[in-house]
């Protein structure tokens, strides 16, 4: 008898990075802590952007570090010299950082510090502009990086990245005389595809448009605690 | 290569699916759609299943992609359209950013072929 049958699951496959993804948030939430998920390609600057935030941010907020790295603990090291506690995981062949690996991270970091005393966690994610952005790790916003060095049309050849963004910074701005970019393309391009996410063009080096950054992380913050405090309400 | 991971999330699902059952059965065909707005390639796909389902319970079992297309609705022209991945997304008609996806996000496991073990084995492969 040739009988076959047939089950219906309509499951989604990231099903299980889902869930872990939610549970992470559900953490945070509790703790009141915001959470940051940072991408972009490699060399993008997002190990730079975090030296500068945190040696401004840490006298504001309490702040840790998820740093997902493939095989090297160099951009931890590097973070480590703010005094802020820097979680490194090496995400070994895998070339996204996962939410079962930023739950390894959270653990950590409820294990040897008090989690409630933290206000945002920012995870630096593998440099990669294509599979960070299907696995969510359990962030309250995602922010892109894109340099200016990388081209206009990056954002239409990686629309997943730039349309998940809720914030996009374009950096290494003070190499812009030096370069025939368009920012205006790039601000396009973008916005073809995301009408809402944040875009600011910045500098690490010069400094130019970090206080508008600064100023959109301390209104994520502000928007986690008054979660929270509605939470604790209930 | 991020389908490796996918492929081990989609055989840990079925797998949990499998081994629900109340009777035991052989899986001949998973059925997948993937939309073509999500960063997910087919042909690797199919390549890792191959490769990660060898001397397992999915053995001989074949994966079948349905690919779905990106659609988009268009609020201010009322209509939906279809962006032109790489080039166009937004609007065609009056330039409206891509808001709304209808379709092309998809990355779900839709169904499954089986048949109960007590079937001769060369049935299970049908």
């Amino acid at each position: 008898m040739h009988q076959t049958f047939d089950a219906a699951l309509e499951i989604n496959l990231l099903h299980a990075n889902q869930a872990g993804a939610d549970h992470n948030r559900a953490h945070f939430d509790t703790w009141g802590i915001s959470c940051l998920n940072l991408m972009s390609s490699p060399g993008a600057g997002k190990t730079q952007l975090l030296e500068r935030t945190l040696a401004v941010l840490q006298s504001e907020f309490s702040i840790a570090v998820i740093e997902g790295d493939m095989t090297t603990e160099l951009d931890a090291d590097r973070l480590r010299q703010y005094g802020v506690p820097v979680i490194a995981i090496n995400t070994g062949r895998s070339c996204h950082l996962d939410s079962k690996m930023v739950a390894g991270g959270i653990h950590r970091l409820a294990h040897d510090y008090n989690p409630t005393e933290f206000d945002l966690v920012l995870v630096e994610n593998v440099g990669n502009l294509v599979c960070p952005a299907e696995f969510e790790v359990g962030e309250h916003a995602k922010v892109a990086l894109l340099s200016i060095t990388e081209g206009e049309d990056k954002p239409l050849k990686y629309p997943v990245m730039f349309q998940q963004a809720d914030c996009l910074l374009i950096t290494k701005m003070d190499l812009a005389p030096h370069l025939e970019v368009e920012i205006d393309r790039i601000v396009s391009n973008v916005r073809q595809m995301n009408p809402h996410c944040a875009i600011i063009p910045v500098s690490a080096k010069t400094g130019e448009g970090l206080e508008a950054w600064y100023a959109w992380v301390r209104d994520r913050i502000q928007q986690t605690q008054q979660l929270q405090r509605s939470l604790a309400a209930v | 290569m991020h389908e490796t991971d996918m492929t081990k999330a989609l055989i840990l699902t079925v797998k949990e699916w499998w081994e629900a059952q109340p009777e035991p059965i052989a899986i001949s065909q998973v059925h997948l759609v993937v939309g073509q707005f999500t960063c997910v390639e087919p042909v690797s796909l199919q390549f890792t299943f191959e490769v990660q389902t060898r001397n397992t319970f999915l053995e001989g079992a074949t994966l079948v992609i349905r690919e779905t297309p990106l659609i988009a609705f268009c609020h201010t022209c009322q209509t939906e359209y279809s962006p032109v991945i790489g080039l166009q997304y937004a609007c065609p008609d009056c330039r409206s950013p891509l808001d709304d996806i209808r379709s092309g996000r998809e990355l779900k496991i839709d169904r499954i072929e089986y048949a109960p073990v007590s079937v001769s084995v060369s049935n299970t492969t049908c």
